[in-house]
């Protein structure tokens, strides 16, 4: 377990047991709801939710990740542990995403400036520590960058998108992947989101605090208005599929992966597999047992009863079946091609 | 195949089987492995068998006269469980690279087809000669240039391995396939317990896919030249500065031009170094976890010829090392447009005639379909 000092509990105040905290200051959740000194913690929490509600990144009381006053520091802890509270007491989903998200971030920030600070070696070893804790990277600072197991940035950039963070693009050496401060906190960047989520998740829900019911109300109200969008479809193939099912008609041989492809984005569009079978009939390899089976397969109606979902763009362009026009409009998966956010 | 031709295949596996155990190396862990085989003329795959050790591996082979035996890669708490239910472990990581995927010119100079309609032998055809069908099966018969086509690869695929993918020597094994490759075992790595995405990012790495011009120097805004790799770097940079630049003298005058002619060309040369130097392997294979692969030791029912480890790429014959059934002689009716050559014998052409040759080369006409017992 980690032991934290006063400054980094109000940088990674997440790390911090909640109950904990407020036991040894000798305060109770109740008093947060009438004395008029701890108010205004909460305020500050509820300030900080806003913020991560509009999407952005709350700004510390702290200077160069230093408290210039103990209860300046204290103020940073209890407004993160009230505004769980908080956020639990609305019972708003949203709430916690955006919030976990925009904290997330926050530490993300605190993170990358200690593990580039490169005079002090206690503050590269707290990130270090805090990485390997909560995540189980091993991560070892040489010359200017951080090096890391190629296996264990695999298990994280998978998750990536973007074309920087494959393997190809990283500097690996001898079974290691060479990182600079910045990417390698921002490839935990989801994992920490994830951490702090499960965190507010797992936390017991309090009882209303009385004094605090305006407060809660008006957080249901921002979080309503955050309700997601719905979305509608053109109906209309993307480019990839389009050419997938020219090769097909014309009968010449579309590779397994373009199957694959073409195949998972019908089940996607909710067509059933003897609607799909059909249009493998050409491949001049055809056999109509063999494709239900795989048809099947692929639909989780057989097997491993796991329903397999259509290859991402960056993928599909790695197997020679992208086929981008300007209507893609930058989806990362041709399952979102035509829908738009209304 | 007609019943004749099985009982010979069979008849000679059994007697390789037989003399020749000692080329199985009993696969590590054997109880948490799946097991698999095929019998002749059987579409009908026998897999999710779990053997406790290498006696109930010689018992399988004594008792089924397979055609082919397959092992997964992977270990599992219940190997013989359907698939969802075997409670996956860890896998080893394996690559497969085949001449059939290198795209070499000498290809169809050794490639057969066979028709499906009228069972027509020809030299490599789209369309049957006699009626024209184009539901052709193709066969291709070895080639030297095609083994050393693959071994390139092999080397190119081990030197990554090892310095870029920090991968002790000792813990790679090269393996014939039996047919027209080469297998590429990798044990005991950082890499076991990663899953089928992880490992097709891996394959990406290493058959260079999906670079970007950031990484080797280009930039889309007020690129300069101090960024472009250089050829004492390690890992791909290195190798890139070795292929584009060529020499140390002409880097600098191919840096001007790179810079010259953009970003969006750069792309393309991005595309084109990946042809050039990326390693050919096959990508479905090494992001498969749940694959069984054929059984190190066992015959290819391919060829007749045995999956085979090597320990020295440079001097291994596939086709004459890896040939183990015996030479007596045998007679066959044969067709086969195409030169052969096997333990270091000719064989061939044979336009329908009925020849005695050694049981090896009747083997392995017989599992091309270019033959029948006479």
């Amino acid at each position: 377990m980690l032991v934290l000092g006063q400054d980094e509990k109000a940088k990674y105040p997440f790390l911090a047991d909640a109950g904990e905290y407020l036991k040894d200051k000798g305060f109770s959740l109740t008093q947060f709801g009438s004395d008029p000194v701890l108010k205004l913690s909460v305020e500050k929490a509820l300030h900080r939710i806003k913020v991560a509600a509009a999407g952005e990144v709350y700004k510390s009381d702290l200077i160069d990740g230093q408290a210039s006053k103990d209860y300046v520091l204290e103020r940073e802890v209890f407004s993160f542990l009230l505004a769980i509270v908080l956020i639990k007491l609305t019972g708003m989903s949203t709430l916690v995403k955006r919030f976990a998200l925009a904290e997330a971030r926050r530490a993300e920030n605190y993170l990358e400036k200690d593990l580039g600070n490169a005079s002090n070696k206690s503050k590269i070893d707290l990130a270090t520590r805090i990485i390997y804790d909560l995540f189980n990277i091993e991560i070892i600072k040489e010359n200017d960058f951080f090096v890391m197991p190629v296996s264990d940035y695999l298990k994280h950039s998978v998750t990536f998108h973007e074309r920087e963070w494959k393997l190809i693009n990283r500097h690996v050496e001898n079974g290691k992947v060479f990182l600079t401060p910045d990417k390698t906190v921002r490839l935990i960047r989801k994992e920490l989101g994830n951490y702090i989520s499960s965190k507010i998740t797992n936390a017991p829900k309090p009882s209303m605090i009385p004094g605090l019911e305006k407060i809660v109300d008006e957080l249901i109200t921002i979080s309503k208005k955050l309700t997601p969008t719905y979305t509608i479809t053109t109906g209309e193939y993307p480019p990839c599929i389009k050419h997938a099912i020219d090769v097909l008609e014309k009968g010449e041989n579309l590779p397994h992966s373009g199957r694959f492809m073409l195949a998972t984005f019908l089940l996607s569009r909710g067509q059933t597999v003897q609607q799909i079978a059909p249009l493998f009939k050409n491949a001049p390899d055809y056999n109509s047992r063999v494709t239900l089976y795989q048809l099947n397969h692929l639909a989780g109606t057989s097997g491993s009863a796991t329903t397999y979902a259509c290859p991402s763009c960056e993928k599909l362009k790695t197997q020679d079946l992208c086929f981008i026009t300007k209507e893609c409009d930058n989806i990362i998966n041709p399952s979102q091609f035509g829908k738009k956010r209304k | 195949m007609n019943e004749i031709n099985i009982k010979f295949l069979e008849d000679s596996f059994k007697k390789y089987y037989f003399n020749h155990f000692e080329l199985i190396p009993i696969p590590q862990r054997t109880p948490e492995r799946e097991f698999g085989f095929q019998k002749f003329n059987s579409s009908f795959f026998n897999r999710h068998i779990s053997l406790k050790d290498g006696k109930e591996l010689r018992l399988l082979f004594m008792q089924n006269t397979p055609s082919d035996v397959y092992c997964s890669n992977a270990y599992y708490a219940f190997p013989n469980s359907p698939m969802n239910e075997k409670d996956w472990k860890e896998a080893d990581l394996i690559f497969d690279i085949d001449a059939k995927d290198l795209d070499l010119p000498c290809r169809p100079n050794h490639t057969v087809s066979i028709c499906n309609q009228c069972s027509e032998i020809t030299k490599n055809n789209n369309q049957c000669t006699k009626c024209n069908s184009n539901k052709l099966e193709k066969k291709s018969l070895p080639c030297k240039t095609c083994m050393n086509a693959s071994k390139v690869e092999v080397k190119k695929l081990t030197e990554i391995l090892i310095n870029d993918l920090g991968i002790e020597k000792e813990n790679i094994q090269i393996y014939f396939s039996g047919n027209e490759g080469f297998h590429v075992y990798v044990f005991n790595s950082q890499f076991q317990k990663l899953g089928s995405k992880e490992r097709s990012e891996l394959v990406d790495y290493i058959m260079f896919r999906g670079a970007i011009p950031e990484t080797f120097g280009m930039k889309k805004f007020k690129p300069n030249r101090s960024s472009f790799p250089d050829f004492n770097q390690n890992g791909w940079n290195g190798r890139f500065s070795k292929q584009v630049f060529g020499s140390k003298s002409k880097r600098s005058k191919i840096i001007s031009e790179l810079l010259e002619n953009g970003y969006s060309s750069f792309q393309k040369t991005l595309e084109h170094v990946s042809e050039e130097i990326g390693v050919k392997i096959d990508p479905n294979v090494t992001m498969d976890i749940h694959r069984i692969f054929r059984l190190p030791g066992s015959i290819n029912s391919k060829s007749g010829l045995t999956k085979l480890l090597c320990t020295d790429i440079t001097k291994f014959d596939p086709y004459n090392d890896a040939c183990f059934l015996n030479d007596e002689p045998v007679e066959v009716l044969a067709t086969c447009p195409v030169e052969f050559k096997l333990k270091n014998k000719k064989f061939g052409p044979f336009l329908n005639e009925k020849i005695s040759i050694p049981t090896y080369a009747a083997a392995y006409l017989i599992c091309k379909k270019l033959a029948t017992i006479a």
